[in-house]
């Protein structure tokens, strides 16, 4: 074939972008190949993807979109957790001359890409999944606002993270560093198409996580069961609300920044270039206009998560309730108010540095704020200290110690100094991984019974617990001192042989938190083979006390055959301690939104797009965006989007859930 | 959502709904639209401070003084506000029930929505000819995506408008189109204000700069 045909069916894409001179990347595609096949063929020979098709890729239910997010964050915790240890391995042995063993366009790819599905993939999807499942059930609702759209934005993020594990196998991933500055990410400077992956990948799960971000502010504010006044709402809910308000009010940020610096790439406008009257700087302000908020889009549910856990495990009501939202509140709205700390060196000048550290320093006191509700919240409560509760005070302990180093970098002299160095690096994993992280898992812990019907094994969780918590000090606290002797981040070799030592501390401690996730692993099997003995038949394992106890484990379709009447903050608690009588007749038929394939389609589309536009492959990319078009309006001649689940289906779950209560007590 | 108490309960504290009314469709549609269009306003703030930053960087290339039209940008301001009171009858007309009417206005809205994008285009024709592209100084790149932008956005809105012209010629002036009607006239309203802010701070204060 000529090669303008060529060009013209497979755009830049050819033989010689798959990156077969990397053995490292060659030995991982095997690996993943033969995994995946293993797993096709699984799905296959058991006749499963009928039952997958059905019962959750088109499903609508929140509960099971809120599973999906979750298995898509761990999986992906696994990918980026591969780039973490190979970061800490190459730096650990790269001194006296040596190379490591990666070479700089591989280590490059790495560390963005560590960072990037960090953020987008892993610890988006697990705040958002645990937002999905957790909301509704806490107030009373049956489903979402816009549950279409819930099966669509999830999709959407599946199709950005299909996009950047594909960079992996064909072509590159961006060489830039998770946000991608510019002058380096222009087409000048990287041609390639590592920019282009990251720009789609990021575009089209942002659409997923703007979407969804809407869907759940409707959500709480238009179906809180009655009686749920706002300030009744549980604080989980209240932290997702504002959660939510932060998504829909800052992601649309990233997708014009991001639109522009592709306009840069594919058009050749002038918004970050080096000349023309392009600014660089606009990009890194724009970006973190977005970036800010962001760390507390996740931060604020894993503060919502272990205020949940901190009253049901000290049995006692939330110390500080109404300071605990407002603390929330002042803090959705100061995070729009310190982007710029995070490039003091820009030197905008004395003033404008001045404003934004005290900003930042200012964040810290709702922030402790809430410390001090948590400990006043256990004070002379009856704590038990289960997974949950584990996972709650090692935030505790860590989450201060990051907000403190935090504070230091707030102070723009000391931000000089330390700007891009590791001492950075170590604070925001400090704060991520200890509050973030530890959050999520919290979560899981404390929610997976209501998701699955049983606990998990407390001995490999605690196993688990103990190698990640010990792991993280030891990867990150020599990265405090190496950045206090000034050691920059994303460095590939090093010279000084005294620095050695550190990283190899850190990597022993990367070692450590990679055993912690292996023992998590090992306990969700364990679990499962174990459910008959860990098995919940109450809906209320832990003894708690917002609504989502008040059903059963897992909770039917509908949630709640009766829609619940909220007279306290503590719901649960509140109907137990009066003596709720569960409802045994009366049954009515429920009214419920029924399955859809729209939404993978879509994403399917669009992922299809994102990839035509990163490899020059125009046909495909306009080809899928008029199928889009059509399939989005199609979509729209469809009136008919619920149905009602009959009054026996509804009479059979709830006796079954009776003759189970009946067998517990 | 009606709260009926269990009349065998009275007097005990009620925990729960007995005769319920599931929430009726479209409950939280109007919200949720506000909201996204919230959102969207959020991405011409955006570009808008884009522009605020960039508009004067002409790196030596032409300046707005010597590319805007004034009477033509003029012309098609018009256009785009004569789409809003026309769809602004639509309306009208769809709430007493007068469905030939509804289309009828809604595809004079159409027209006044296409003209302003043809405009628009003829314009963009012209001062690419004239050597003033997007490409040439980041005060054209700013122009061009702003203004393109809230073009794409009309352009969205006439096939969205066309599609429901489409589904009430279907379906009827049903309760579900005309919600879908109302979310539309949100949308074509706001680009309209967008509008008037691109009118002010691009071509008046442009051309004054």
């Amino acid at each position: 074939m000529s090669p303008d045909l060529l060009k013209l069916i497979f755009g830049r894409l050819g033989l010689e972008s798959l990156p077969l001179h990397e053995p490292i990347v060659v030995g991982t595609f095997v690996v993943v190949a033969l995994g995946g096949a293993a797993l096709l063929g699984g799905l296959t020979y058991f006749r499963l993807w009928g039952y997958l098709w059905r019962e959750w890729f088109t499903t609508v239910d929140h509960k099971r979109i809120g599973i999906m997010y979750m298995i898509l964050g761990i999986v992906m915790l696994l990918r980026g957790f591969a780039d973490a240890l190979m970061m800490r391995g190459q730096q650990a042995l790269a001194f006296g001359g040596s190379e490591g063993y990666l070479n700089a366009h591989h280590y490059d790819q790495v560390f963005t890409a560590h960072g990037v599905i960090m953020i987008f993939f892993v610890a988006m999807p697990l705040v958002t999944g645990l937002m999905n499942y957790v909301v509704p059930l806490q107030i009373g609702a049956r489903d979402v606002s816009f549950p279409f759209l819930n099966n669509f934005s999830f999709w959407m993020t599946v199709g950005g993270a299909v996009l950047v594990m594909a960079s992996l196998f064909i072509g590159e991933f961006a060489r830039t560093g998770w946000l991608a500055y510019p002058p380096l990410s222009n087409i000048g400077y990287s041609p390639d198409v590592g920019v282009d992956y990251y720009i789609w990948a990021l575009q089209v799960a942002g659409v997923g996580t703007t979407l969804s971000g809407i869907n759940l502010i409707c959500t709480i504010v238009k179906l809180r069961c009655p009686g749920m006044s706002m300030m009744k709402m549980p604080v989980f809910t209240w932290t997702s609300l504002c959660t939510n308000v932060l998504i829909v009010a800052s992601f649309p940020v990233l997708t014009v920044v991001l639109a522009l610096l592709s306009l840069d790439r594919y058009v050749g406008t002038n918004f970050f270039t080096n000349d023309f009257g392009g600014s660089p700087m606009m990009y890194v302000n724009l970006i973190w206009i977005w970036g800010h908020p962001e760390v507390y889009i996740l931060v604020l549910p894993a503060f919502g998560i272990f205020s949940e856990v901190t009253s049901t495990f000290s049995g006692k009501r939330l110390f500080g309730y109404t300071s605990m939202v407002y603390a929330t509140v002042v803090i959705t709205i100061l995070s729009y108010l310190v982007w710029l700390h995070h490039f003091f060196t820009m030197g905008s000048g004395a003033s404008v540095n001045s404003f934004f550290g005290i900003t930042t320093m200012i964040i810290s006191i709702p922030t402790g704020a809430k410390m001090f509700n948590w400990l006043f919240t256990m004070y002379r409560g009856r704590i038990r200290y289960e997974l949950p509760m584990m996972w709650t005070i090692a935030f505790m302990l860590t989450f201060v110690i990051g907000g403190m180093t935090g504070v230091l970098l707030a102070v723009p002299p000391a931000d000089f100094v330390l700007h891009n160095s590791l001492f950075l690096i170590a604070h925001f994993h400090n704060v991520i991984i200890g509050g973030v992280v530890f959050g999520a898992f919290a979560g899981i812990t404390y929610w997976f019974p209501k998701a699955f019907g049983f606990r998990l094994d407390p001995f490999w969780g605690k196993l688990s617990f103990w190698f990640w918590v010990s792991g993280f000090y030891l990867a990150f606290m020599p990265l405090y001192v190496l950045g206090l002797m000034g050691v920059t981040r994303r460095l590939r070799v090093f010279d000084d042989p005294s620095l050695q030592i550190w990283f190899v501390i850190a990597a022993i401690g990367a070692g450590l938190v990679a055993l912690g996730i292996g023992c998590m692993l090992v306990q969700f099997a364990v679990s499962f083979l174990r459910r008959e003995q860990l098995k919940d038949v109450t809906g209320d394992p832990w003894d708690a006390r917002t609504l989502e106890w008040a059903t059963s484990s897992p909770p039917p379709d509908y949630n709640f055959a009766f829609t619940p009447v909220v007279h306290d903050n503590d719901a649960w608690w509140d109907m137990k301690k009066r003596g709720y009588q569960r409802p045994l007749t009366g049954f009515r038929p429920i009214h419920m939104p029924s399955s859809t394939g729209t939404g993978i389609i879509l994403a399917g589309l669009a992922t299809a797009m994102g990839f035509g536009l990163i490899w020059y492959i125009w046909w495909l990319a306009a080809a899928s965006f008029i199928a889009m078009l059509a399939v989005g309006i199609g979509h729209t001649f469809n009136y008919h989007r619920d149905f009602d689940i009959p009054v026996d289906d509804v009479v059979r779950t709830e006796d079954s859930r009776t003759k189970l209560l009946a067998g517990a007590k | 959502m009606t709260v009926t108490v269990n009349p065998a309960q009275t007097g005990a504290p009620v925990f729960y709904v007995v005769d319920e009314h599931p929430h009726p469709e479209g409950w939280s549609t109007s919200l949720g639209f506000w909201i996204y269009l919230m959102s969207d306003c959020l991405i011409f703030a955006i570009l808008f401070a884009t522009f605020g930053v960039l508009g004067g960087s002409y790196a030596a290339g032409p300046a707005p003084k010597d590319l805007f039209d004034l009477p033509l940008v003029a012309l098609n301001t018009s256009m785009l506000l004569l789409s809003s009171i026309t769809y602004g009858f639509a309306m009208l007309t769809m709430q007493q029930n007068r469905i030939g009417q509804t289309q009828m206005w809604l595809a004079i809205t159409g027209l006044f929505g296409a003209a302003f994008i043809g405009i628009e285009l003829t314009e963009f024709a012209h001062m690419i000819h004239e050597g003033a592209a997007p490409q040439r100084s980041a005060f054209l790149s700013a122009f061009f995506t702003l203004v393109g932008t809230h073009g794409l956005h009309v352009t969205c809105g006439l096939i969205w408008l066309v599609t429901l012209m489409v589904q009430v010629f279907k379906f009827g002036l049903i309760e579900a189109n005309r919600r879908r009607l109302m979310c539309l006239s949100m949308f074509w309203h706001f680009l309209d204000v967008v509008w008037i802010g691109v009118f002010t701070f691009v071509y008046l204060l442009g051309v004054l700069r």
